[in-house]
């Protein structure tokens, strides 16, 4: 990556552009931003500026639009790693290095494209692995070990659902996992015909000891040094300069390596991540939190948590309340009780710990709230921002909850799009499929919300998130749940000042103002003058992250 | 195979207890405990030798080690311990559903599951089976189970436990219900690795509700048949194990745990005989060498 940077990062310099939107609310829009030390030494024309004293002045931008940079409120760094296998994703997609890989509208086209990937490999031992494959829109049907055997029986083969609950092997791959045979009694490892299994493995517990004999090793969830840098480039591409991991293992030597990368000088983005909840008690988690909080760097944000309460909606795992899913399935899992949720909730607030909790369900919505309500009584917080992650099926009354509780919501707007079809006619029912991700009651109800794509499950992309937040268009076409669509100026609030609100961190990134850091996204189109239809296409030029210059092209 | 069992029950219905106490009373038998996450109190400090990172050394040759959320992980690192352990007890948590750790094991070919001893608080189950939100799950664990340990029996009233034990098998029918204080129950009823020891060393069994019996077959038997036999209700196990003779002459291994039974092929030095662990009262020796 090159570095097209200031000279001195003390000397001042000043950007002009077509236009600045700055989310500032006492100047929405100006010319010119001066930065200094990578911080912003003031926004409006270049007059008001000028007394600052000496100056360059920077004209790269001055038919380009600057938006603050856009802050992803939940993603996971691991998409740079999974751009190392092949894609097989139904839509079109971009890799890190600026190549978009066209959407594969066949199981045959995925399997020519797994074709082409194999003929290149050298050593006939290595694994194969392809991820993103969605045979939802490819008439459902499924994918089976005889497919994967067309394009080789010799080498283990793997490829990952978009999901990532589903994974679909070979032959070989089975054969290796000792699992290439009759007689395996297990719910998640459906059988063919002939007794065997058909190599789709549903759920972590029958991907784990397959995936490792097809490249996918247990610490997916951690990206590496590549995987992050890798990820690194996706957010200059898309505008980001603030991002979440949200939720990592965070042992010592992942938060070695991380404070590594995001400490190189050409590294672009402030990373957030929080610390998963899971294999520890709420103390220790806490206290972890806080021994992360004290290595914290400004480019890498430690010291934050994040919960789980329940699954996922598609998945079947979501908790529901009633009347529960629309096809009749079972209700979901706990993935936490909320005896353990109160205990984390009571030890962080005391600690001045900030909990991102996800939910799926209402019913894991309801729980979240009941449990923090009753904590906060206790412990009583101002301004403690405690957020829901998703929160896809929350209703209007759970809206007003979260208000009285001063909690933020962060909702899966790319969801919409990319499932809202199924939700529809499948899990959950037309009436509360309407309902999914309803930013605009949130808005309307004066909850703090910001919007997400969950990286890798949808594709890195906060103008794609807002696009899909204010047209609320499914991937059939339809759109659902027009009562909830939002403003564009709301949606691009959502993706910038919005989600550095969840993360207590609206003081310093989020908006183009004085005082904050020189974080810009710089887009050729102004998606405020565009059709709302379009604003997922405006193109973006790259970013400025701490006054650093990063061109999207010269990565 | 390491025989594998699974310890379920909600929070707070007595699990790290019990595993306290079959610590206790492990007497040679290697033990090696996976807990989700070492909580304050997971193991009581007097048993423990050693601690390192994730893996506590326990008196007598016993381990614990948390596995996160990584079980399949965990379980690869105790298959090659050396020696490996007698038997692992897996510790679920309070919201996990026990079946699915049990179907886990087909993955895993170095364990076998020796059933699901769900742990119920006998004074709050009905109470938290229709809680709002962890009702279902409650019920669902004790649907998993092969032996209910009805906890805390001291503090219900007597009246309210026959309820208890009533609407227990209403939830499953076919679960065999011991009763315990504190979680003090005989590890034979728990582990099958002791019920073994159970009948090599002729130990009295507490409490005074539970008997162990031997059954001589007097000649070949249908396995299958007779493990099935045993595992029915109405025979009144809660275990056994034991060498029979087949119809065709090859030596079979049978395995009972409550409803749960198992028929391997064993080698052809094994004795004969089946140690039976059931309730006193209603297994009979009668009974049990009718169906031999
Ligand atoms: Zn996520």
């Amino acid at each position: 990556m090159t570095l097209t940077g200031i000279p001195s990062m003390t000397a001042t310099t000043i950007f002009s552009a077509k236009k600045i939107i700055t989310m500032n609310p006492s100047q929405p829009e100006v010319s010119h931003v001066a930065v200094r030390e990578g911080r912003i030494l003031g926004a409006g024309d270049l007059a008001s500026l000028e007394a600052w004293g000496e100056y360059t002045l920077d004209d790269r931008f001055e038919d380009k639009i600057l938006l603050p940079g856009f802050v992803e409120g939940h993603a996971h760094t691991m998409e740079g790693t999974l751009w190392r296998y092949v894609y097989c994703g139904f839509f079109d997609r971009m890799d890190p290095q600026g190549k978009s890989w066209g959407g594969l509208k066949s199981i045959d086209s995925v399997l020519d494209r797994l074709k082409d990937a194999e003929a290149k490999m050298v050593d006939p031992e290595e694994p194969l692995s392809g991820w993103a494959l969605d045979p939802i829109y490819m008439g459902n049907r499924r994918v089976t070990r005889q497919d994967l055997d067309s394009v080789s029986s010799m080498r283990p083969i793997g490829v990952l659902h978009a999901s990532g609950h589903i994974l679909n092997v070979n032959s070989k791959a089975l054969e290796l996992a000792g699992l290439f045979k009759e007689g395996i009694n297990h719910p998640g490892m459906p059988l063919g015909d002939d007794g065997i299994p058909t190599g789709e493995l549903y759920g972590p517990e029958t991907m784990t000891p397959v995936g490792v004999h097809v490249g996918f090793n247990r610490s997916l969830t951690d990206s590496d040094e590549k995987g992050l840098r890798d990820f690194g480039k996706l957010c200059v591409r898309t505008g980001v300069t603030t991002v979440t991991d949200l939720a990592a293992r965070l042992e010592d030597s992942g938060v070695e390596a991380m404070l590594r990368v995001t400490g190189e000088s050409t590294f672009p983005a402030r990373v957030v991540p929080l610390k998963f909840f899971m294999g520890a008690t709420a103390k220790e988690t806490v206290d972890r939190a806080l021994e992360l909080k004290g290595k914290a760097t400004d480019m890498c944000r430690l010291g934050r948590i994040k919960a789980i309460a329940d699954g996922s909606i598609q998945g079947f795992s979501a908790r529901m309340r009633w009347p529960g899913y629309h096809n009749g399935a079972p209700n979901g899992l706990w993935y936490t009780a909320p005896e353990q949720l109160e205990d984390l909730y009571r030890i962080a607030l005391n600690a001045n710990v900030q909990v991102h909790t996800h939910t799926n369900g209402d019913e894991a919505t309801e729980m979240v709230l009941d449990t923090l309500g009753s904590v906060l009584k206790d412990v009583p917080h101002p301004d403690h921002r405690f957020t829901l992650q998703h929160c896809q099926l929350a209703d209007a009354a759970q809206f007003r909850r979260m208000k009285a509780l001063d909690m933020c919501v962060n909702l899966f707007a790319n969801h919409h799009f990319y499932w809202g079809d199924e939700h529809y006619r499948l899990t959950v029912g037309p009436e509360r499929a309407l309902r999914m991700n309803a930013c605009r009651t949130a808005i309307d109800t004066g909850v703090p919300m910001a919007i997400h794509s969950d990286a890798p499950v949808t594709p890195l992309g906060p103008l794609f998130t807002a696009w899909a937040a204010v047209n609320r268009i499914t991937a059939s076409g339809r759109t659902q749940g027009e009562r909830e669509k939002i403003k564009v100026a709301e949606a691009l609030k959502a993706i910038t000042i919005g989600a550095a609100y969840t993360l207590h961190m609206d003081d310093e990134v989020g908006s183009i103002e004085v005082g904050k850091k020189a974080d810009f996204a710089v887009l050729e189109d102004d998606p405020t003058q565009m059709s709302v239809e379009a604003i997922k296409d405006a193109r973006v030029w790259g970013t400025v992250q701490g006054g650093r210059v990063f061109p999207a092209a010269s990565l | 195979m390491i025989p594998v069992t699974v310890i379920g029950g909600y929070l707070g219905s007595g699990k790290t207890t019990l595993v306290n106490h079959l610590l206790r009373n492990a007497n040679g038998v290697r033990l090696a405990v996976l807990v989700n996450e070492f909580g304050e109190l997971a193991i009581d400090e007097d048993l423990i030798e050693a601690q390192a990172d994730d893996v506590i050394s326990i008196a007598g040759g016993c381990v614990c080690c948390s596995f996160g959320n990584d079980l399949t992980a965990a379980l690869g690192n105790m298959a090659m311990m050396d020696p490996p352990p007698d038997h692992v007890l897996i510790e679920s948590s309070g919201v996990a559903i026990p079946s699915s750790i049990v179907n886990s094991l087909v993955f895993m070919p170095a364990f076998r599951a020796d059933g699901i001893v769900v742990l119920v608080d006998a004074e709050t189950v009905q109470r938290s089976a229709s809680d709002k939100y962890m009702g279902d799950t409650v019920t669902r664990q004790i649907a998993d189970a092969d032996i209910i340990l009805l906890n805390k029996v001291d503090l219900a009233k007597a009246g309210a436990l026959e309820a208890t034990r009533a609407w227990l098998h209403i939830q499953n029918y076919a679960v065999r219900v011991v009763e315990s204080i504190h979680g003090v129950v005989p590890p034979e009823i728990v582990l099958e690795s002791f019920l073994v020891r159970a009948r090599a060393g002729g130990k009295h069994i507490e409490p005074s509700h539970l008997d162990v019996m031997t059954i001589m077959p007097t000649g070949p038997v249908d396995a299958r048949v007779l493990a099935r036999a045993l595992s029915d209700l109405s025979v009144g196990l809660v275990r056994a194990k034991g060498f029979v003779t087949q119809l065709d002459g090859t030596k079979a291994l049978i395995q009972v745990v409550g409803r749960r039974f198992d028929v391997t092929d064993a080698k052809a030095e094994k004795a004969d005989g089946i140690v039976c662990l059931g309730f006193k009262g209603l297994m009979s020796r009668e009974t049990l060498e009718a169906l031999v």
